[in-house]
């Protein structure tokens, strides 16, 4: 979801008989929840796979900053303004201790944010759509974040000792920006006028699908999942993820007196769930390959924001070598 | 009682009111040009020094604009005051409405201020009137770090690379004319700090004026012209022309639904 497509490298996922005993070994720790620590022998496509789903994670934390930046200059009241400070500041830092986690694998961040401007890494597609009104400052951090908190509190129980200890972290925040954001959708419904109603549906209507892409592709069309499920690094599968955020997400819908774009939604009494129509995967595969409407605006003021601010790392670093010469002498 | 604030007056509240708007402002239009920063630092733990540091001013800003509408008792609240008064009523320093331009330029202008403000906001902790006084003394500790890490910042990008001392001696250089503002009195602080309600910018101009010469010094920063031209006018409403854009930004949610609940 923050990662949505983590290539595992894995055609087939080994049995027992066709493991190492080293490889055995660690599997069973796997089975048996002791977590992996940094130190630890490792499978190699483990280590690449866990860099690859914390680092995506990383960078949405950091990209999913601009959608919000692009109101916090215009939040229509100081509490609003200073609740939306708080939580960009949240998700600057969730950025900063994912990208430690990432480290642990021996990584550098220089690198995985390298990887971020050229291309080569991805981050959740729902930072790729734009935010157009107050409005998608509330319906973000209820669906996006709220999103996000489905998958995040599985993987508190992720393999990986540091990943898994960012989650437990992160989840509490999120959990946070979750209520504030529904709260603002409440009080426009509520205490607001038509003109504001208005931006809540709409917010919701571009949001609603994007939302649930945010869980990646169905189960069937994803090949790696088995992999990373077995290695505990996934502890549930898309499908499962994507189905339970839309069950409780509904009734939340419903309280705010509002309606998602879907004619297919209907409360199924045999499975006890939600059914759903269908989502438009080639709209969900072009935005991750590029194609949507903010991907280029995004990356491009990324990168810019790095590559003006060289100059200032270079001085931090430059003073810090001068004071440690002149201490040592 | 109802204030006019495009007529001065000598009155004791309404000069009071005024003068809390000038607290209140100054920090509400710096953390609006803080925000500005958002997704745009040179690092991830700038991207949350800046927006801790904005979500502290603006949290300030808000104290003092409630005390403000407190005082006048003419129907406003902050966000009111925040987000319905036009340039011309707006008290803040003309330091703070100036842009963001480089880091630097960032830095230079929030370290200028960040010492005037603890300064200031330590001499309003002996404020006769407890309100104020209570308000100081919560910022303060929070502007204590601000000038910690402006200080810092001066001084690492003055003693860092050729290239960041030309330009952190460039940023001193354009802002050093916006500082002389903070420490001009007219009759609303004179009186007020006759009354022993307000600070005393007279004591805090050698404080300043100290600390901004060690810091320089330690930065490899020429130090500008003290006898340079001041501009002033903020304090009384007359305002750079990037004052207008700011507000047209801030309060357009208010200015297009007006008296809608957010
Ligand atoms: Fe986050
Ligand atoms: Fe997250
Ligand atoms: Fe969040």
């Amino acid at each position: 979801m923050y990662a949505q497509m983590v290539d595992t490298g894995v055609k087939k996922i080994k049995t027992l008989e066709e493991m190492t005993q080293e490889e055995q070994a660690f599997q069973k720790k796997i089975d048996d929840e002791i977590k992996i620590e940094p130190k630890d022998w490792m499978p190699e496509k483990y280590r690449q796979t866990l860099i690859r789903q914390i680092s995506q994670h990383a960078h949405s934390e950091v990209v999913g900053m601009l959608p919000e930046g692009n109101w916090v200059t215009r939040a229509p009241t100081l509490k609003r303004k200073l609740q939306l400070m708080a939580k960009i500041q949240d998700e600057a830092g969730h950025g900063l201790y994912l990208y430690s986690a990432c480290e642990t694998l021996g990584v550098s961040r220089d690198d995985l944010v390298e990887d971020l401007h050229s291309g080569k890494a991805k981050y959740s597609s729902i930072f790729n759509y734009p935010t157009l009104n107050w409005a998608d400052m509330g319906a973000v951090g209820w669906l996006v974040d709220g999103a996000a908190i489905v998958n995040q509190v599985v993987l508190q129980r992720t393999s990986y000792g540091p990943y898994s200890r960012s989650m437990i972290r992160i989840c509490k925040e999120e959990s946070f920006h979750q209520r504030q954001g529904y709260e603002i959708l409440l009080t426009m419904m509520r205490e607001g006028n038509d003109a504001q109603k208005q931006m809540v549906q709409d917010a919701i209507d571009r949001l609603w699908w994007p939302s649930l892409m945010m869980f990646g592709p169905r189960d069937d069309d994803s090949p790696n999942s088995q992999q990373s499920l077995a290695w505990k690094i996934k502890r549930q599968s898309n499908d499962e993820l994507r189905q339970r955020f839309i069950d409780q997400t509904i009734p939340q819908l419903e309280v705010l007196g509002c309606t998602v774009p879907d004619p297919d939604l209907k409360w199924n009494e045999e499975t006890g769930h939600y059914d759903f129509g269908e989502i438009q995967w080639q709209e969900f595969y072009q935005v991750l390959k590029g194609n949507g409407p903010c991907n280029r605006d995004r990356i491009r003021t990324r990168k810019k924001a790095i590559d003006d601010g060289a100059w200032v790392r270079e001085a931090a670093l430059a003073h810090a070598e001068k004071h440690r010469d002149s201490n040592a002498a | 009682m109802t204030i006019n604030m495009d007529t001065q007056s000598n009155s004791q509240s309404e000069a009071l009111y005024d003068y809390l708007l000038r607290l209140g402002d100054s920090p509400l239009i710096l953390g609006q040009r803080l925000c500005e920063w958002c997704g745009h630092a040179p690092a991830l733990e700038e991207e949350i020094a800046i927006m801790n540091i904005g979500l502290d001013l603006i949290g300030q800003c808000r104290n003092w604009l409630e005390l403000a509408a407190k005082t006048a008792d003419n129907g406003q609240d902050a966000d009111k005051l925040a987000f319905t008064r036009d340039a011309h009523q707006y008290r803040n320093l003309l330091i703070v409405e100036q842009p963001n331009g480089n880091f630097a330029d960032t830095m230079a202008r929030q370290y200028f201020y960040d010492a005037w403000h603890l300064f200031t906001l330590e001499a309003l902790c002996n404020s006769n009137n407890r309100d104020i006084a209570e308000i100081a003394a919560k910022a303060v500790k929070e502007v204590r770090y601000h000038l910690r890490r402006s200080r810092e910042w001066i001084i690492r990008l003055g003693d860092g690379t050729e290239l960041s001392q030309q330009r952190m001696q460039q940023a001193i250089d354009d802002i050093w004319m916006y500082t002389g503002e903070m420490f001009e009195m007219d009759d609303i602080e004179k009186t007020l700090v006759q009354e022993g309600c307000a600070a005393d910018q007279q004591q805090i101009k050698q404080r300043w004026l100290d600390e901004v010469a060690e810091t320089l010094a330690t930065a490899t920063i020429n130090h500008p012209d003290p006898d340079a031209y001041m501009q002033q006018g903020g304090k009384q409403g007359v305002h750079t022309e990037g004052l207008g854009f700011i507000l047209a930004e801030m309060q357009f949610l208010q200015r297009a639904y007006p008296n809608a609940t957010w």
